[in-house]
């Protein structure tokens, strides 16, 4: 029997489950958007993103755990941003990047990070604490007042990369070469800079989600499987590369996989919701918000 | 203005263009004919850096700029319209002018004199570019290009699919530039709209220059057009 309070405890797991979500996919879907490249590797920012808050925090600098996770949030984009451009120099313009080539590419730096953060971090899954203890108290059940933290930085970095894309002249190139490279070029924008840019911004919002879902779940060095299989489906039902397209699944998906997770089983909801993909493949193969080709 | 040397470029291993030499004076319309397949688009982009150049000399303003990576050209001074308009679709066309503005880090302010060219272009700044008529889309691309502020402007078929009183309100926009020294280059498949408004015409065919003569020339004698594009008239 699904009670009122029920619903509105899985609803609010939905919505912390999609605030986070949507800032991975939406990492993913820029750089598939802009540079058409499939990145195989962007749960493991996702990953790094955690494993920095853990370095950060309390056990390693004996500082306050508020303090460490404020540290992590500045550090895990910018460490996280500097592989990604790192990454994008060394192989994905190597191989020009090919859509086929960067495939298998971004496969290999999955392994790599992967087995990076297995010899120096360990095999272990470690739990974080959360930089802040209270609790929202309801007339049915306590909630943590950290989870709703996540929810409110989530949007503010959203609206940021929002507002970075819609007014800003690095936001505008990104948008002109998402449509057309060649002739961006011809009004003067660098595109392989654009690329290294687009490349690290992408995984620098997958890290910051990493640092929120942190004190959530646990650092481990497989955790990346799962974002990125969510990120995915919410990129296919979004529009490949359409950004409203996007968040509006981000939302639906997050919400949805959340409140069928509390009220029933996470693996019906993962089954769920990968079913929903291949529906919408069936029905709208533009994806939902499909107001141009791809 | 503009000054090519035995340029040749190459699609890879395919070399297309064949020691492609001609000059462009300042306040000059140089027109550019041939078949389709001939060459034309990719004299164009050549220029603009976007087809890799094997050998020769490009310059602007006597300047060699033929090392110039594509995106260091436009603010050089050479500005593209490319074939099939290549609008940016999804952003406004007021974001579509701001990418001219932005090659030379000009002023918003800077779009006006090129709106006053085209002032229906200002009741649609908000618009996404893609829902304009296709008139409106040409008349776009040529803006945009302008508020790159260029001493060279390439134009490649503007009038290609509108109606010809359309191309003609165009053309006879972009002959005015000439007033002000802006050097044309102008791909043309209308021989009458080239012959009208072109100073000199260079007949293209397999990516050589096959023939070159003045426009007034050309009309009186149409025997080389009929050869390299099979026209008359
Ligand atoms: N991207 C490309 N890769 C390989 N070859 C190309 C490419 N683009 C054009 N070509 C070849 O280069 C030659 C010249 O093409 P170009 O586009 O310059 O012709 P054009 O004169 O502009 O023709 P049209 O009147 O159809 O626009 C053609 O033989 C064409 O097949
Ligand atoms: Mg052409």
């Amino acid at each position: 029997m699904i009670t009122g309070p029920a619903l509105l405890l899985a609803l609010m797991e939905g919505a912390v489950g999609a605030a986070v979500l949507a800032l991975t996919a939406l990492g993913l879907s820029l750089v598939f958007g802009v540079m058409r490249v499939i990145n195989i590797a962007h749960g493991e920012f996702v990953m790094l993103g955690a494993i920095i808050v853990w370095w950060c925090s309390a056990e390693l600098l004996g500082a306050h755990p508020a303090l460490g996770f404020l540290l992590a949030l500045v550090m895990a984009p910018v460490v996280v941003g500097l592989i990604a451009m790192a990454a994008d120099w060394l192989v994905l313009r190597r191989i020009n990047y090919d859509p086929e080539r960067t495939i298998v590419a971004t496969m290999g730096l999955l392994y790599v990070i992967q087995q990076s953060v297995l010899m120096t971090y360990g095999p272990d899954a470690r739990p974080i604490e959360p930089p802040v203890y209270f609790r929202i108290q309801l007339p049915w059940f306590g909630y943590s007042g950290y989870k709703l933290i996540v929810i409110a930085l989530a949007l503010l970095l959203l609206g940021i990369t929002w507002l970075i894309l819609s007014k800003s002249r690095i936001g505008l190139y990104m948008r002109a070469t998402r449509l057309d490279a060649e002739t961006a070029q011809a009004f003067g924008v660098p595109v392989r800079r654009v690329y290294a840019s687009v490349f690290a911004l992408g995984a620098m919002l997958a890290a910051v989600s990493g640092v929120l879902i942190a004190p959530i779940q646990q650092a481990h060095y497989l955790m990346g499987a799962d974002p990125l299989l969510l990120s995915f489906i919410v990129v296919i039902v979004g529009g490949l590369g359409n950004l409203r397209g996007t968040l509006l699944a981000a939302a639906l998906i997050g919400i949805g996989e959340g409140m069928i997770a509390v009220l029933f089983s996470p693996t019906l909801a993962k089954m769920i919701a990968t079913l929903l993909v291949a529906l919408v493949l069936i029905a709208r193969p533009g994806g939902l918000m499909r107001e141009s080709a791809p | 203005m503009l000054e090519l040397t035995r340029i040749s470029s190459a699609y890879g291993a395919v070399e297309v263009l064949k020691e492609i030499s001609f000059t462009l004076a300042a306040g000059e319309i140089l027109g550019v004919m041939g078949r389709n397949g001939a060459g034309k688009t990719t004299i164009l982009k050549t220029i603009m850096g976007l087809i890799p150049k094997r050998r020769g000399s490009l310059k602007i303003a006597a300047e060699e700029i033929s090392h110039l990576p594509p995106h260091a050209v436009p603010a050089r001074g050479i500005a593209y319209v490319p074939q099939g308009r290549r609008l940016f679709s999804e952003l406004t066309v007021a974001e579509n002018l701001r990418m001219g503005l932005l090659v030379n880090n000009a002023p918003q302010s800077d779009a006006e004199p090129v709106l006053d060219l085209f002032p229906i272009l200002r009741e649609r700044l908000a618009q996404a570019a893609g829902t304009l008529s296709g008139g409106e889309q040409q008349m776009l691309a040529v803006a945009r290009a302008l508020c790159t502020k260029p001493k060279v402007l390439l134009l490649d078929e503007p009038s290609e699919g509108l109606f010809p009183a359309v191309t003609h309100r165009i053309l006879d926009t972009v002959a005015q530039l000439r007033q002000s020294g802006v050097a044309i280059l102008l791909v043309e498949q209308q021989v009458k709209s080239a012959l009208r408004i072109c100073d000199r015409i260079l007949l293209i065919e397999n990516g050589v220059i096959q023939h070159e003569a003045k426009a007034s020339e050309l009309a009186a004698n149409p025997v080389p057009l009929e050869r390299y594009i099979g026209v008359h008239r």
